[in-house]
Order: structure tokens, then C-alpha cells, then sequence
């Protein structure tokens, strides 16, 4: 398994400032990825040398600093665009984040193209970023949604539902790439070829896939792919919604203001085509800087052993919770994309966590924005380990260590 | 681990949780949702006239959540209800600035839950029950 591991582990450790960060008099051990990831010396440079020579607006004006800002902005959709297999630059939309870009496909997309009696099909374990839009869409239009279950224990989607579901001929399927709160990886490419062959248009949330395993959105085949920077070592506040071409034509605009129209009279306008269409008012210039920095770090590094470190450190931290007593690990047997969920049977999430956290460990407590997934499995409260580039075998000790002393307090008679 | 915090009564109180049960009968109940965990709390009471002759509480949460529930309807039994209210207002600005009020200060369980202001992470666990119980006392059943 540690043959699994980053080699140059040391050496990508001392990019990341943060880790120099000490809690409760401990270097921090930073177990909480899922939720949001760390930022290279790289972007965070690469933003502060943006903010501090190289800002303006952008597509603004005939000065030279707004064309500067320009070409940061659209060099980093270019790039986008080419680390995540997109046919065009033109494919890439700016969001504020996966969950903007997944109100975006839900409010304008479906606004367009769902009605009633229409079925959308989720899965029961969705964040509730691809779960409350369509639940909300339903409601508007009188659609109907149903979901592919999930086996026993979390370990997976239940395959033969799945296929059976999507050849009812949904109006969309949207579902997540990788589980967020189980580590579930689902068949993408499987489930857009079977969609495309009958006409459901696919939705993927990528919030957990997107730089932490290779991503090609074309060699996917889904019509829509979603994702956030800052679950990449990227900043917050900026995000993408990488469309098939026809995808993006046949959604309406859904904010409205500067930057999005061709010609605006006191009577109407007419609007711009994607991206343009959907990126009303100032963006996200300086994350947009941060976010291109990002996909040029991680390029530096190998994907596919980003991933297998990850899941190592995961399959670590499983194998030490699954001997403790009345320790109930959720998900997949064997990789389990960088993260690891559990639940004590007696011993609440929330303490668990507070107790790893007076050991500078930082881990997740809750329901990890899947209630509906949570009371299903029975715990709706449960404790969650996740792990990226720069995390360690010690990291994972450290935070069972953790686990046992907040037990063996709470068990003591 | 953390002993301010987690303080014996405490512990006591969320191992062996007192009045953890459907109550027959009541008059009045209320569910409150932690939204930052998803922990549900259930309050439940009888009120005979302007008393309270029995709270309970379902659900559970962490050690600091059920803790405090219980405790709270050990502190709330057989107060009125502007009493009751009364109290839980105190509690809140105990558990969130540490002010207490003398109410709370002459109650050695509700003083030893106070200790959660200093962990502004852990204040909603301590008040959840307390905010339920306000909704419970306007929802009659």
C-alpha cells in the first residue's frame, strides 16, 4: 500500500503554507478535503501578483490593463478547457462554483426543457447541490423524480437499477462522479453512452472527481460537467460548468445584466452566446488566475497518483476504524476515492470530531450535505476522513489515535 | 480530552438521559433540527393550567446536546411557563456570551453547560432543546 503513496511527499507538503499551521499546539493534520482543499504557494503568488499589477475589468474598455485582465481571464478558460477534455474554450462557463453551476443546468436548462409529467432521475447519494434544484425544478413544473438506490452500506449505486431506471427514458439524468460522503465512484462513461443512445440529457457533478482523478468531459460523453476550484487546491469563489456545445445553445440565460447581451435597447436585448451568455456582471477575475495556477500545479504532478495516494491513505484510515469495536465503516470495499465515512454506534460524530480537533486533527462531522443519504444508512450524523496530495500515513494514525481517545472517554463507565 | 467541556454531570446526564421518552398525554410539543448536523430533537409537555407538570425529549445528538436536553427537562419540570421561557432566554445568552443571569447561575448543571461559550463550534449542541422548548410552548398539540 505505501508503495502507493507520493514519493516526493516532502517536497509537495513544503508548497502548501497552510501545513505550517499549528492547532492546539500540534501542526494541524488537515483531514477534511471533501470539504475543501488547500492552496499551493503557486496560486496563492499567482493571485496576489493579479491583484497587485495586473487588475482591471475584463472585456471592458480599450486600455491596456482591461486587456491584460482580459487575456488572464480567457488564458484560463483556455486551460480549463484543455485539462478537462472540453471540445472549445467556448464549452467552459465560469460559475461561482459547482453549486452555481448545477442551479444553472436545474433553473435555466430544465426551466427550458422539463415538464410536467417528465421524469428526472437523481441518485440516492447526491449532495444536495444536484438534489434540492431538481427537487425544486420538479415542483415548479409537475415533474417527477426518482432515484437509482443505493446498496447495502453504501457500496455503491445498485447497477441493474440504474440501467433499468435510465432506459425509461428520463428527460435528464444528473448524478454525482464520485460520492462525496461514501467515496463511491460511479461509470460515468457507461451511464452518458447509455443516455445518449436514447436522447436523456446527462448532468455530472464533479465536485469530488475534478483534480483528484483524470477527467476528460469528452471521453465522458455527458452533456454537462460541473465542478469547483477550490476542491482542487484552487481558490474559492470560482467554479465551472463545461457544457457539450448543443447543450449550452439550448439553455436559456439565467442572470441578467452587463456582459451577457449584444444589443440592448430600452425595449429588450439580445444576448451572447456561451460562455459569454452565462457570465453576467464582473467575475471571478483574480480566482480565475488562482484556478488556471491550480490546473498548471497539479499538472506538475501526476493525476492518476494524486488518486492512488489518496485512496491508499483512505484504505489506511478504513482499515484502522473497521477493527474498533462498534465502528461501522460506510462505501465501497477497496478504493474509495480519497475518503473514508463512519459511524459509532454510542459515541456522537460531533464529539468524535471535537476530540480529533483538540488533537489538531481536522475531520468532518455531520451529514455531509446528504440528510436524505444519511437517515437512509441509519446514521445521520457520522464522521468523515478525506485526503488529498499532501496528506500522510502519520496524518491517518494520528487521527485513529484521535478516534480510540475520544471512545475510550466517552465508553469509561 | 477536554474536561471543561465535558464536565462529569454532563457525561452523566447524556450517558443516562433523563425523561428520554415518548410523553402520553402532552399537551404541547415541538422538533427542532440542529441544520449545521442534522440532529432532531422532539420536546414534549404537559401543561396543567400555567405549569409544567412533565417535559421529555426525544432524539438524539452528541454528549453536549443530549446533555443539555435532559437537564432541561429536569430544570423545567414544575416551573410555570413564563418561568420556563423565562429560563431558557437566560440559557441562551449563558451559552452564547457566558452571561449568567441569576436563574441560571443558582442552577449548578445549567452554569456547568454555560462552559460552552468559550467553543462558539459547540453553542448550537448546548441549544438546541432550550430553542425547542420555546416552540413547544406555543405549539399545542
Amino acid at each position: 500500500m505505501s508503495s502507493e503513496l507520493l514519493p516526493d511527499l516532502e517536497r509537495i507538503r513544503a508548497d502548501f503554507p497552510f501545513l505550517e499551521v499549528e492547532i492546539a499546539g500540534q501542526p494541524v493534520a488537515y483531514l477534511d478535503n471533501g470539504a475543501s482543499t488547500q492552496k499551493p504557494r503557486a496560486v496563492i503568488a499567482r493571485m496576489a501578483e493579479v491583484a497587485a499589477h495586473e487588475y482591471a475589468n475584463v472585456h471592458r474598455g480599450i486600455h491596456l490593463l482591461s486587456q491584460r485582465a482580459s487575456e488572464l481571464y480567457e488564458a484560463a478558460r483556455v486551460r480549463a478547457a484543455a485539462f478537462f477534455g472540453a471540445a472549445r474554450p467556448e464549452d467552459v462557463v465560469f460559475t461561482r462554483g459547482t453549486t452555481e453551476a448545477l442551479n444553472i443546468v436545474a433553473g435555466a436548462w430544465g426551466e427550458a426543457h422539463v415538464q410536467a409529467g417528465d421524469t428526472i432521475l437523481l441518485t440516492e447519494l447526491e449532495h444536495h447541490a444536484n438534489l434540492v434544484p431538481w427537487l425544486e425544478l420538479a415542483r415548479r413544473k409537475g415533474a417527477r423524480v426518482e432515484y437509482v438506490p443505493i446498496l447495502p452500506n453504501g457500496a455503491g449505486l445498485d447497477p441493474e437499477a440504474a440501467r433499468r431506471l435510465l432506459a425509461a427514458r428520463p428527460r435528464v439524468f444528473a448524478f454525482a462522479h464520485v460520492s462525496n460522503t461514501l467515496g463511491v465512484t460511479n461509470p460515468v462513461a457507461e451511464w452518458c453512452a447509455l443516455a445518449r443512445e436514447i436522447g436523456v440529457t446527462t448532468v455530472v457533478d464533479g465536485a469530488q472527481s475534478a483534480g483528484h482523478l483524470p477527467v476528460d468531459v469528452t471521453a465522458l460523453g455527458c452533456d454537462f460537467f460541473a465542478c469547483s476550484a477550490h476542491k482542487f487546491a484552487g481558490p474559492s469563489g470560482i467554479g465551472l460548468l463545461i457544457g457539450r456545445a448543443e447543450a449550452l445553445a439550448a439553455t436559456p440565460p439565467w442572470l441578467y445584466g452587463g456582459d451577457m447581451v449584444e444589443r440592448v435597447t430600452y425595449t429588450g436585448a439580445t444576448y451572447r452566446d456561451a460562455p459569454g451568455r452565462f457570465e453576467a456582471g464582473t467575475p471571478a477575475i483574480i480566482e480565475a488566475a488562482g484556478l488556471h495556477a491550480a490546473l498548471d500545479y497539479l499538472d506538475t504532478l501526476d493525476l492518476p497518483r494524486i488518486a492512488a495516494h489518496a485512496d491508499a491513505l483512505a484504505e489506511q484510515a478504513a482499515a484502522g476504524l473497521r477493527v474498533i469495536p462498534g465502528v461501522r465503516v460506510f462505501g465501497p470495499e477497496g478504493r474509495r476515492a480519497g475518503l473514508v465515512t463512519f459511524h459509532v454506534e454510542d459515541v456522537h460524530a460531533h464529539d468524535i470530531a471535537f476530540a480529533c480537533d483538540e488533537r489538531g486533527v481536522a475531520v468532518r462531522a455531520g451529514h455531509h450535505c446528504a440528510q436524505p443519504l444519511m437517515r437512509k444508512l441509519g446514521a445521520p450524523s457520522s464522521c468523515r476522513m478525506s485526503f488529498y496530495l499532501y496528506n500522510t500515513g502519520d496524518e491517518v494514525i494520528r487521527g485513529l489515535a484521535a478516534v480510540q481517545a475520544a471512545l475510550a472517554f466517552f465508553r469509561r463507565a | 480530552m477536554n474536561e471543561e467541556l465535558y464536565q462529569e454531570v454532563l457525561l452523566q446526564h447524556s450517558r443516562r438521559p433523563k425523561n428520554l421518552s415518548p410523553l402520553p398525554g402532552a399537551t404541547h410539543r415541538a422538533e427542532g433540527v440542529n441544520a449545521l448536523c442534522g440532529d432532531e430533537i422532539t420536546i414534549e409537555l404537559t401543561r396543567e393550567g400555567d405549569t409544567l407538570r412533565a417535559v421529555h425529549f426525544q432524539g438524539s445528538g452528541c454528549a453536549i446536546c443530549t446533555a443539555s436536553a435532559s437537564i432541561l427537562t429536569c430544570e423545567t419540570t414544575g416551573l410555570r411557563a413564563p418561568e420556563a421561557r423565562a429560563l431558557a432566554e437566560d440559557f441562551r445568552r449563558l451559552a452564547v456570551s457566558g452571561e449568567a443571569a441569576p436563574a441560571v447561575a443558582d442552577r449548578p448543571r445549567l452554569a456547568a453547560l454555560g462552559t460552552v461559550h468559550r467553543y462558539p463550534q459547540r453553542v448550537k449542541c448546548a441549544t438546541l432543546a432550550w430553542e425547542t422548548l420555546l416552540a413547544a410552548l406555543d405549539h399545542p398539540v
